[in-house]
């Protein structure tokens, strides 16, 4: 199982019940396709930075879900069928939350280390100096 | 006697005046820490110029990687306010030399904006 975030983009014209039923609906593409969703999020209205389709606002809706690449495949789909859909994208954030973990492993394994190699750094120098 | 404070005296008026130009208020623009030192280093460096008179006029504080700093380990796309700070106000990837990210971090900011532009939460060329 991997973790995706999807989001994209919708149209401000378009009413909030099928803003709604659209949500549900892709809802049920993720769970039908052996998928879980995590979170759903409306980010809200938003001023897109450039015109797409002719559109200078939109609405930002994020899903998190677990699932395979499948699951994406047909979420994805379902988006470029959607004429209310105007942007979308899909990024796989499962490797990049393992490899944060492993960083504040690391960090934490640090602070607890650090002050232990401090009475070295006196002992080296007075080697170099007799060498 | 009369030879110390001659040098400190010119290189402190010579350090204040070059402060706001090379100061990297005009690089810098989008980098908040940047713009934030050129106005405060005037003051503080007319209080130290007697004492650090050997300083060199184009003398800089060590920048420090903001993701380090603050112990960011994934940058979010979604963070418009995060991101936008390393992009220059034409919509290009501020390097690592004007921002002083370190290069683990540039190389993870670099794809962050990237999908942010897609996202049209930044532009990818703005103005004129």
């Amino acid at each position: 199982m991997r973790k995706y975030e999807l989001i994209f983009i919708v149209r401000t014209d378009l009413p909030e019940e099928e803003l709604g039923k659209l949500i549900t609906q892709m809802e049920g593409v993720v769970t039908s396709h052996g998928g879980k969703v995590e979170k759903v999020e409306k980010m809200g209205r938003r001023r897109l930075a450039y015109r797409v389709q002719h559109q200078r606002e939109g609405i930002y809706v994020l899903f998190v879900v677990e699932g395979s690449g499948e699951t994406v495949k047909e979420f994805e789909r379902r988006l470029k069928v959607n004429d209310a859909v105007i942007k979308y994208l899909s990024v796989r954030v499962d490797e990049e939350l393992k490899r944060a973990e492993k960083a504040k492993a690391w960090r934490a394994e640090q602070a607890a280390r650090k002050p232990r190699p401090r009475p070295s750094p006196s002992e080296t120098p007075a080697i170099e100096a007799m060498g | 006697m009369q030879g110390m404070p001659v040098p400190t005296s010119s290189s402190s008026g010579s350090s204040s005046a070059s402060g706001p130009t090379s100061g990297g208020s005009g690089q810098g623009g989008g980098f908040s820490q940047g713009g934030g030192r050129g106005p405060d280093r005037g003051p503080r460096k007319g209080g130290s110029g007697p004492g650090g008179g050997g300083r060199k006029q184009y003398f800089r504080r060590r920048k420090v990687c903001k993701f380090c700093e603050e112990k960011i380990d994934v940058i979010d796309y979604k963070d418009v306010r995060l991101v936008s700070q390393f992009v220059s106000d034409r919509g290009k990837i501020l390097p690592r030399r004007l921002t002083g990210t370190c290069s683990p971090h540039q190389r993870l900011l670099t794809v962050a904006i990237k999908r942010a532009r897609n996202l049209a939460f930044i532009p990818f060329a703005s103005g004129f």
